[in-house]
């Protein structure tokens, strides 16, 4: 077992790992942090997205031990400071952008990474981008279209029947 | 003017709050203090006989408390199908024991045969690669056609010929219909296959079980779509444990589409670990194992013969269809081919003559279940691909062969050739909304626009209907189901006048705690947000079916309705003894009790209070407390039904297919949450056009599975759909349920595979393919590609 240390939603923490274990092990069983989801083992689904320093990554396929020193944000950092929802978040709970909720956490910070990289981008990028999280519930419709309306842009013609 | 609450208006959901901040509570979110981890050692051949399993070395490994086989649960009962669907020779179904773990004989890959529990989940999987397993390798069955042609090889030592039954529906009108088919003037065949899928939620299948010695107390929490199905089967077949002293508890379930109705091997060994250790057992499955072990859906061969006038007028359908339901009868495996499949092959359409046979065959593969639709969509892809085939051979026109076969408005109620009573529809609506929403008539200039772009444009249309809310249970038990299909409900209104809802439906994505909420405050006449849901806890319901087969609202929610009316039945009770006026001047109104055509009045919160401080009260005829019960059966089952038009592009020189417009115009009835309901329709939509293009499990001829994982099994992403356009207007309330609700949940992925494989072999034959006349799903570009050039 070896020490690891890093910053998690902005608060030092510190725990024992071994050599094998993954960072999303370590946030799930060592820190209690449970938004963060594992939905398969091939780093496929992204439930398990979450940000090192900044970048989106997938957290099934990084180890504790390389995250050490690093700053990691989860869903549960995602909020704002007074505890209500972000303005992605807010997006996808006003387009009703989950349904199960499991791959949500994944999604959401697949989201932000992109808006943080592209904040006004086209339907094709979001599909583009968010190829690597897998949902069964909502056939990504109203995914796509909370990412579209966080990132400011009118969906009100999405999905509507254009008019004549 | 959109309703800001209550029936009828798009409420966010509350149940977000918590998935988007991470406190969503999944059963591998749970941990219980000094839980113990298990693992599932499976076999890694598809067939073979089981001569020794040696676990001392790996029981002395670190960490391991207990290792269990097949053996240990020998004694148990087996886990049992829960409809009998006997032979058309009248003979009984043949059932083979389905153990908790593999004995005697493994019988596909995945078959797990032992448990072992460590102190984490790291040791209990080292330690199961050291069982050495003494396994004789027996040849496989995987081809259906094979396993029935070849009796010489059996999954099942007992049972010849691989057949748990050979079904036909409905066997004393056989001769009649195929009477018609002698005389019809025009017969089209098409052999089909409903590609076999992996129903793959996203949060793969857990169980933790708690044993409690000091009470003899059994706790499962699971991930489960009726955690009282389960309790029943876990009591009632498996283990005995009597039902008042398990408690199985489905926390939040990350998407089901059927797989997750079913009582698994699994959770039945974690229990007995947990009360053979005294610690609770964890399991949670790796995607590897979803794939190997979660029950499959479809996988159905079928031949359909459609007979019709030269003008495209029906006159009978004829199938004969094998079915797959792999090694072991899951749970729904024999209703799901049978009842939910040729009841419905008749579709929307005056077919007067109709026979379904259905041979539902052992293979040596996972088990075969029901998967969003379950039946449903085999038989409207059948149905809707062999009407196609049949303009294609006769020169008509599909949209218009369709309107003149569908059912009209003056013909409900409608008794079909296949047992089932519609009680209400309006097909020509949904058809003619669609043609409007989806522009069908400025096709040509669409498809002119994509050939500039030298893409092979094509449309294809799916006009389908489905039954929701299996029922009644009296039918349903003289059909062959060993449960009632009811639903019950819990309405408890707290003294503070706030309520809590114990339902029996389950909610893994559906968003019940937000829509049971609209329709109890609406009914009451108070705020959604002094309205909690209850829900996937035994130990605090009534009863309950759980959530499948759309029926959550039109059965659940009806019960639901039926415990509210009860509370506002009391509650006039209440208010006439405190209003000092007879019970039948008393109305109900905007959550006000008053006496009619008087100014005198008590609130909802008036009349809570006073039941639970009853000091003035009619104690003397009317006992205190305000909480309500029901249990509603249903009359019939719903008929949700629509129509969908998908169109395509073609690339001729890779045969890839892009999926450029979807369109649904359907009639669910009355809609509680339009939001919810559309999204409802997407992700079946998506699960169908995954099945159509992406989706197809695959096994190799020895039984081992070629697609399971990620990289080999295809899921729909979010670059490989489009946005939908999706409409619900065109309703016609159920007539026999309390809210006029049919159910949604389904119906995308019903409706949509024969719309997409008929826009491709449309767009193929458009641009002079004419020797292409079906392609079988998925319509990958390699299949694509070598339909069209086939000729070349």
């Amino acid at each position: 077992m070896t020490k690891v240390s890093m910053t998690v939603n902005g608060k030092a923490v510190s725990g024992e790992v071994e050599g094998r274990t993954l960072l999303v092990q370590f946030l799930r069983e060592g820190l209690g942090l449970t938004g963060t989801h594992v939905g398969c083992d091939t780093s496929q689904c992204g439930a398990c997205v979450v940000h090192v320093d900044g970048t989106a990554v997938k957290s099934c396929t990084v180890l504790a031990l390389d995250a050490a020193g690093a700053e990691v944000r989860t869903i549960e950092g995602m909020a704002n400071a007074d505890g209500s929802l972000s303005t992605i978040q807010q997006a996808f709970q006003d387009h009703h952008g989950l349904q199960c909720g499991f791959c949500t956490p994944g999604m959401v910070m697949s989201a932000a990474a992109l808006l943080a990289e592209n904040p006004k981008p086209s339907e094709a990028e979001v599909r583009h981008y968010l190829e690597g999280n897998l949902c069964r519930c909502t056939g990504y419709h109203n995914i796509v279209k909370a990412v579209l309306a966080a990132s400011g842009q009118d969906v009100s013609d999405v999905g509507r029947i254009a008019a004549e | 003017m959109p309703k800001d609450g209550g029936i009828g208006a798009s409420t966010k959901r509350r149940e977000d709050v918590r998935f988007l901040t991470g406190r969503g509570r999944y059963t591998d979110d749970i941990n219980i203090r000094g839980q113990a981890h298990a693992y599932f050692l499976r076999s890694d051949i598809a067939h073979g006989r089981i001569n020794r399993i040696d676990t001392a070395e790996a029981a002395a490994m670190p960490g391991v408390l207990a290792i269990m086989t097949g053996a240990d649960f020998a004694a148990m009962g087996g886990n049992p199908a829960g409809w009998h669907i006997p032979s058309r020779d009248g003979s009984a179904m043949r059932e083979p024991k389905r153990p908790v773990l593999a004995h005697g004989k493994v019988r596909h890959v995945g078959d797990a045969f032992a448990i072992v529990v460590a102190e984490t989940r790291e040791q209990a999987r080292d330690a199961a690669a050291a069982i050495v397993a003494d396994i004789t390798e027996l040849p496989a069955i995987v081809d259906m056609g094979q396993a029935v042609a070849d009796p010489s090889h059996r999954v099942h030592d007992e049972i010849d010929g691989n057949l748990a039954f050979d079904w036909g529906w409905i066997e004393d009108n056989r001769a009649a219909v195929d009477a018609a088919f002698e005389k019809a003037p025009h017969i089209t065949t098409l052999e089909l296959v409903n590609n076999r899928l992996v129903p793959n939620a996203m949060e793969p299948r857990a169980s933790i079980g708690d044993y409690d010695p000091g009470t003899g107390d059994y706790r499962l929490y699971t991930t489960s779509q009726n955690p009282h199905l389960h309790r029943l089967l876990i009591s009632a077949f498996v283990m005995g444990i009597p039902e008042n002293k398990l408690t199985v508890i489905a926390p939040d379930v990350g998407g089901g589409f059927g797989s997750k109705i079913y009582h698994y091997g699994e959770e039945a060994a974690v229990l007995a670990a947990a009360k053979a250790l005294n610690r609770p057992v964890k399991w949670v499955a790796d995607r590897t194992e979803s794939f190997l072990s979660d029950a499959h859906g479809r996988d159905h061969v079928t031949k359909i013969e459609l007979a019709c006038e030269k003008d495209g007028t029906f006159i009978g359908i004829r199938t004969e269809t094998l079915a797959n339901v792999g090694a072991y009868l899951s749970n729904f495996s024999t209703a799901t081919p049978t009842f939910l499949h040729g009841t419905l092959m008749a579709g929307p359409y005056r077919t007067p003559n109709v026979y379904v046979n259905v041979k539902a065959v052992f293979t040596n593969t996972a088990p075969v279940d029901a998967y969003r639709g379950a039946g449903r969509p085999e038989a409207t892809y059948s149905i809707e691909r062999v009407i196609d085939k049949m303009c294609d051979e006769l020169g008509l026109d599909p949209l218009e062969v369709r309107r003149k076969n569908l059912l009209t408005p003056d013909q409900f109620p409608y008794t079909t050739p296949v047992g089932l009573v519609y009680d209400v529809g309006n097909y020509q609506a949904t058809l003619d909304k669609l043609i409007a929403d989806g522009k069908l008539g400025d096709f040509e200039a669409r498809r002119a626009e994509s050939a500039k772009r030298g893409k092979l444009r094509g449309m294809g249309l799916s006009t389908w209907i489905e039954a929701c809310g299996i029922a009644p249970s009296n039918l349903v038990g003289v059909l062959g189901s060993r449960v009632g299909l009811y639903d019950a409900a819990t309405v408890r209104v707290n003294a503070t006048g706030n309520i809590s809802v114990m339902t029996g439906a389950h909610s893994h994505g559906q968003g019940h705690e937000t829509v049971f909420a609209q329709i109890v405050a609406e009914k009451l006449g108070i705020p959604e947000s002094s309205v909690e849901i209850v829900h996937g806890d035994t130990s605090k319901i009534p009863f309950g079916m759980g959530s499948y087969g759309s029926r959550s609202l039109a059965v659940g929610g009806s019960a639901m309705v039926r415990a509210v009316d009860k509370i506002i039945a009391k509650g006039r009770k209440i208010a006439a003894h405190m209003l000092e006026a007879s019970e039948e001047d008393i109305v109900f109104e905007n959550g006000k009790f008053s006496v009619a055509g008087t100014d005198k009045a008590k609130s909802f919160g008036e009349i809570a209070f006073s039941a639970y401080v009853p000091h003035n009260y009619p104690l003397e005829t009317l006992e205190p407390g305000l909480e309500e019960s029901a249990f509603y059966d249903p009359a019939n089952f719903t008929y949700p039904a629509g129509a969908y038009a998908c169109e395509v592009e073609v690339d001729p020189d890779t045969g890839k297919v892009e999926i450029v417009s979807f369109t649904c115009a359907d009639d669910f009835g009355n809609v509680i949450n339009p939001m919810i309901v559309e999204g409802q329709v997407h992700g079946g939509v998506a699960q169908g056009i995954g099945q159509a293009l992406l989706e197809g499990c695959a096994y190799d001829g020895n039984g081992q599975l070629l697609s399971g994982s990620y990289m080999d099994y295809a899921m729909p992403r979010a670059d490989d759909v489009p946005f939908y356009q999706v409409d619900h207007s065109c309703s016609t309330p159920c007539t026999h349920n309390p809210l006029g609700v049919k159910g949604c949940g389904e119906a995308g992925a019903i409706g949509s595979p024969p719309a997409v494989v008929n826009a491709v072999v449309d767009a193929l034959r458009r641009a002079g393919h004419d020797h292409v006349t079906h392609i079988d799903m998925p319509l990958t570009p390699a299949r694509v590609w070598s339909a069209m050039n086939a000729n070349a």
